[in-house]
C-alpha cells in the first residue's frame, strides 16, 4: 500500500488529508468537503496548479493587466506557460474575462484578463 | 455646507461592499473616498486567486473580486472621488479633503464608514539589525512593484517573516525568475494559511525556517546579505547558529496594522489588542453615526469575511439613519485565556439582527483538539470544538442571542485544550 499526506490547497481551510493506494484503488481521508476528495487524487496523480501573472499594457496609466488561466494547468508546466504570459504585450480597453492567450500549450487552458481596463 | 447622507473612508473591498448595502437598503445619498487612482484598494495588487469562495461560491484572483463590486458600484451610480486624501475627520463628522480637481475642501456627513484598511510594519517596526541599504522592502510593496509596475525588486531574495503576503511573493517571484533562498519565521509555527506554505514554498523547494531570524543585514548602499540564525524559545539568537546569505532584496512580510490614524482624530476609542476601533454588533463605534469595517477594524485573512462584515455596517448605517435607538446597555467581550482578541468588543442583544450574535476572535497559540468556551458572567453557555486553532486563522462564532439577552454583563472567550487521558 502506499500512503501520501497531502494538504488540501482548494480552499483556505487547508484540510491535512491522507491518500491512500492499495490494489489501484485510491482513497482520501481528513477531507471535509468533496473538493477534497478529487484534489487529493489528483495531488498524487497528476498534479496542477492555477497560475496568475500580469502582461504589460500600453495605457497612460496603468502599466500591467494581470491574468489567470482558466482552471489548472500541470504543474511541471508553470515555468513553460510563464514564458508565455511573458511574450504578450496588450492595447486596451480590455474587459475583465477577456481571452488573453486560448489554449496556453496545449494544455486546452485559456488565459484571461482578471480585471477590466478602459 | 451640503451634508451628506454618508460618506465612506476608503474605496477598497470594505467601503465598496458597504456603499452597495447601504444603498440597496435605500439610502442612496453616498459619497465614496479613495486615495488612490483607482477602486479596489489591495485586492488589485493581490493577483493571486483564492477569494470569493465564500461570497461568490467561486475561487477569484484578487482583480476579479474587487471587480464584482466595483462593477456593482458602478452600476447603481454611486459617487465616488479617486486621488483624493482624507487629510482629518472630526467626531462633529466633518471631513477634510484634498485633490488636485476640487483643492482643500471640507465636507459633512450624517454618518462615515471607515474602510481605510492596514498597513504594513516596517523594517524599524521590528528593530531589524544591521544597516539600512536599499532593497529591504516590505512584501506588499514588493508586490506593488511587480503586479502594478511591472518591476522585480531582487534576484536573490530573502523573506523575513511568514505571513501570507511574504508566502504568496516567494512564489509570485520565483515565476518571474527570481531565486528565492528562504523564509524566516520567528515563531515555531507560520503566520500564513497551510495553503500558502504547501503552493507558495513546498511546490518550489523554498526553505522555511520556523524558530529563526534575520540576525544582520549587510551592505552599505544596496543589501548584500544577511545573517541567519535560530532562536531560543524566549526569541533570543543561539549563538553558533549562524548562517549567511547572500542577497540583493530583503522582504518583510512581519504584520499588518489597522490604519487608525484618522480614527484617532474623531476621538475613536481604538483596542489596544486589534489596533482597531472599538464597535458594536453594527460595527459601530464610540462616536455615534461613525462605523468601521475590514481591515481598518482587525486584519483579516479572508476577503470574504470583510465584505460580509463591511454590509453589516452598511446596515447599522442604515438603521442609525433611520433613528433606530438602542434600549440594553449591553454585554462587553473579553479574551479569556488563550484568546488575543475578540471583535466586536460590545453585543446590544436588541440590536442583533437575526438569531445569532457573531464574533470573530485570533487566538493566542496554536492549539490541536481544543473547545472554545463561552462564558456569560462566568458562567458556561456554549462551547464550540474545534479540532485545530491557529493565530494564523480568524475563528468565526455564531451564539444564539437567546443565551446572551441581558441587559449588561460580561462575555468571555475562552480557549481550552483537551486533557490527555
Amino acid at each position: 500500500m502506499k500512503e501520501w499526506d497531502v494538504v488540501c490547497i482548494v480552499c483556505p481551510k487547508g484540510c491535512r488529508m491522507k491518500v491512500t493506494e492499495e490494489n489501484n484503488d485510491m482513497k482520501v481521508s481528513g477531507n471535509q468537503c468533496k473538493r477534497g476528495l478529487t484534489y487529493g487524487v489528483k495531488e498524487v496523480t497528476n498534479p496542477t496548479r492555477v497560475i496568475t501573472s500580469t502582461v504589460k499594457v500600453n495605457h497612460p496609466i496603468h502599466r500591467r493587466m494581470p491574468v489567470v488561466t482558466k482552471g489548472a494547468v500541470p504543474k511541471g508546466m508553470m515555468l513553460d506557460v510563464m514564458k508565455e504570459i511573458n511574450l504578450i504585450e496588450l492595447e486596451l480597453p480590455i474587459m475583465v474575462g477577456d481571452m488573453i492567450i486560448g489554449d496556453v500549450l496545449g494544455t486546452g487552458i485559456n488565459i484571461v484578463a482578471s480585471r477590466t481596463i478602459k | 455646507m451640503r451634508e451628506y447622507d454618508t460618506i465612506i473612508i476608503g474605496g477598497g473591498p470594505a467601503g465598496l461592499a458597504a456603499a452597495v448595502e447601504i444603498y440597496n437598503e435605500g439610502v442612496t445619498d453616498i459619497l465614496i473616498l479613495e486615495r488612490d487612482i483607482q477602486l479596489g484598494g489591495i485586492l488589485q495588487q493581490c493577483i493571486h486567486n483564492g477569494f470569493g469562495l465564500h461570497e461568490f461560491k467561486e475561487e477569484l484572483t484578487g482583480p476579479e473580486y474587487a471587480q464584482r463590486f466595483i462593477d456593482k458600484v458602478e452600476e447603481l451610480k454611486i459617487p465616488y472621488k479617486i486621488n483624493t486624501m482624507v487629510l482629518d475627520i472630526t467626531k462633529e463628522k466633518e471631513i477634510h479633503i484634498m485633490n488636485s480637481e476640487d483643492g482643500y475642501q471640507i465636507l459633512k456627513a450624517k454618518t462615515i464608514v471607515l474602510a481605510m484598511g492596514c498597513r504594513e510594519r516596517t523594517a524599524g517596526a521590528i528593530s531589524l539589525p544591521g544597516t539600512r541599504p536599499v532593497g529591504i522592502i516590505t512584501a506588499g510593496t514588493a508586490q506593488y512593484y511587480l503586479n502594478m509596475k511591472g518591476y522585480l525588486v531582487g534576484k536573490k531574495v530573502f523573506i523575513l517573516g511568514s505571513g501570507d503576503i511574504g508566502l504568496i511573493m516567494a512564489r509570485r517571484m520565483t515565476l518571474e525568475g527570481a531565486t528565492v533562498l528562504g523564509v524566516a519565521e520567528i515563531l515555531p509555527y507560520s503566520g500564513g494559511l497551510t495553503r500558502n506554505i504547501v503552493q507558495c514554498l513546498h511546490d518550489f523547494d523554498i526553505p522555511l525556517y520556523l524558530s529563526h531570524t534575520v540576525a544582520k543585514v549587510k551592505g552599505k548602499d544596496r543589501v548584500e546579505g544577511l545573517t541567519l540564525m535560530e532562536v531560543d524559545e524566549n526569541r533570543k539568537p543561539i549563538k553558533g547558529t549562524e548562517q549567511e546569505f547572500e542577497v540583493d532584496a530583503l522582504l518583510l512580510s512581519v504584520g499588518l496594522i489597522p490604519d487608525n490614524e484618522l480614527s484617532e482624530s474623531a476621538d475613536i476609542d481604538i483596542h489596544r489588542r486589534t489596533n482597531g476601533p472599538i464597535v458594536n454588533e453594527k460595527m459601530e463605534t464610540n462616536v455615534e453615526g461613525i462605523f468601521a469595517c475590514g481591515n481598518v477594524l482587525h486584519v483579516h485573512d479572508l476577503v470574504d469575511f470583510v465584505s460580509a462584515e463591511s454590509r453589516r455596517a452598511g446596515r447599522g448605517v442604515v438603521r442609525y439613519l433611520n433613528g433606530e435607538k438602542t434600549l440594553s446597555k449591553g454585554v462587553e467581550t473579553v479574551n479569556g485565556q488563550g484568546v488575543s482578541y475578540v471583535v466586536p468588543q460590545k453585543l446590544h442583544v436588541d440590536q442583533i439582527e437575526g438569531k445569532f450574535a457573531e464574533v470573530f476572535l485570533r487566538t493566542t497559540d496554536v492549539y490541536h483538539d481544543a473547545k472554545i468556551v463561552i462564558k456569560l458572567d462566568g458562567k458556561e453557555i456554549k462551547t464550540f470544538k474545534r479540532p485545530h486553532l491557529a493565530p494564523a486563522e480568524m475563528e468565526h462564532l455564531k451564539i444564539n442571542k437567546e443565551l446572551i439577552d441581558i441587559d449588561y454583563g460580561q462575555l468571555s472567550v475562552e480557549v481550552v485544550e483537551k486533557e490527555a487521558n
